[in-house]
């Protein structure tokens, strides 16, 4: 515990730091999912083309894609945009095909009586598709926030530091403590993100609690 | 687009082919990183995964296992193994094989659970033994899913692979490594579009295996 002593501060800045990289990738990859998932579920012919030209992103490995993302978006090597940016790509790719699961998921009778009851598409979307996908839409929200966490360390191999800073430097110093409080600082945040979300979850979604049940 | 010219250049530059530092050396050693942990992986989780299945207890415990080890930062994991057994390919490969496990064991238990349990019934009743219900209906029924599990180990390690060059373990991330050092970005970049390139090859071999994998006489329901 002798390195946690000293070191505490620079922790707790660095999980500071590692929280802010993992939202941004988690909420903006929910609202460019959001409409693209929604345009392969309402026309089958995009979805075909469009779900596995997601799933193909999915298969592109991290350190790889934060290295060529440079040459696309003509950033630095060393910008954490680069990072920013290629976690984003993988919420699109994981969210899209569980965005048309999620809407999939939606009892087809409902939706007919909302129509029939004159809801817009605009508003059936908000008021009856979207809270009734909610909870399968929740699970991906989920996996994505857990790969997120753990995937922006990640970015410390290509200078864009956060708590993956422990890991090199307590490599470099041989200090094994450094390196398990990093890891065990990302698995508390990964957990954290989790319980908020199951928590939002609740929140939003109080019927999905009593259909289980 | 120069840098992508500069990428291309280098790989077909012949000094990128000799020697014990060559494409194919690397390539090689990748490879065996992913082949190895993902049937290392596959000894400990399919057995495990049918259990679960098959018994169906313990699946809560094994959902939050498999949520737990995905929430593992892979590059804290392979370096705290390195300070403990020293750098070389054996830290690489224990970490590669934590990562590897947690899709094979919900892909098998998935694949299993999601048997119909009337098929099974109807086995039973037809007087097969467990053994022979697990083998002859249950694990020939789950195939797609826990080839489908296999899929996504194979992927997460090809991408955790590029790790290993860290702590001296060898694989395509040495150039990605020795690059980064020396800031040569075209190297960097010309591994990186192997590496990618790899995984989509790996992906589409496994896609076309899990179509295979799907017994004869039964219907897909998406």
């Amino acid at each position: 515990m002798d390195w946690l002593n000293k070191n505490w501060e620079l922790v707790i800045g660095l999980s500071g730091v590692h929280i802010g990289l993992s939202i941004l990738p988690v909420v903006v990859g929910l609202a460019v999912a959001l409409p693209l998932g929604w345009v392969a579920f309402r026309y089958k012919k995009i979805g075909r083309f469009l779900v596995p030209a997601s799933g193909l992103l999915y298969t592109i490995p991290s350190l790889p894609l934060f290295i060529a993302l440079p040459i696309i978006l003509g950033t630095s090597i060393l910008d954490p945009t680069n990072l920013i940016v290629g976690l984003t790509i993988y919420a699109v790719a994981l969210l899209v095909r569980q965005i048309v699961d999620a809407l999939g998921s939606v009892n087809h009778a409902v939706r007919q009586a909302s129509v029939a009851m004159g809801y817009s598409p605009w508003q059936r979307f908000w008021q009856v598709d979207l809270p009734l996908a909610g909870p399968v839409l929740l699970s991906g929200l989920r996996v994505v926030s857990v790969s997120t966490v753990s995937l922006v360390s990640i970015g410390s191999v290509i200078g864009v530091t956060s708590l993956g800073y422990l890991f090199l430097n307590g490599f470099k110093r041989g200090i094994p403590e450094e390196v398990l409080v990093g890891v065990i600082a990302t698995v508390i945040i990964a957990f954290i993100f989790d319980g908020v979300l199951v928590l939002l979850g609740r929140l939003l979604m109080p019927w999905a609690r009593k259909a289980q049940s | 687009m120069n840098f992508l010219e500069e990428a291309l250049r280098w790989i077909f530059n012949p000094a990128v082919h000799e020697g014990a530092n060559s494409l194919a050396v690397r390539i090689g050693e990748h490879l065996s990183y992913t082949f190895g942990a993902v049937v290392l992986g596959a000894v400990i989780a399919i057995p495990l995964g049918i259990l679960v299945g098959h018994t169906r207890r313990g699946t809560a415990v094994t959902v939050s296992l498999t949520g737990g080890l995905r929430a593992l930062p892979s590059l804290g994991v392979l370096i705290l193994i390195a300070l403990s057994v020293g750098i070389g390919f054996q830290a690489p490969l224990a970490t590669f094989v934590i990562m590897a496990i947690p899709p094979l064991l919900a892909g098998t238990y998935a694949g299993i659970q999601a048997v119909n349990p009337l098929t099974v019934d109807a086995a039973r009743a037809m007087g097969m033994t467990p053994l022979q219900i697990i083998f002859q209906v249950e694990v020939p029924l789950a195939l797609p899913l826990i080839v489908a599990g296999m899929r996504s180990a194979v992927l997460q390690v090809v991408a955790t692979a590029t790790l290993a060059a860290y702590v001296s373990g060898g694989a395509l991330g040495v150039y990605i490594f020795s690059a980064l050092a020396r800031r040569d970005y075209p190297q960097m970049l010309a591994a990186s579009l192997i590496v990618i390139g790899l995984a989509f090859a790996l992906d589409g071999i496994f896609a076309l295996l899990q179509r295979l994998a799907r017994p004869r006489g039964t219907v897909v329901l998406r």
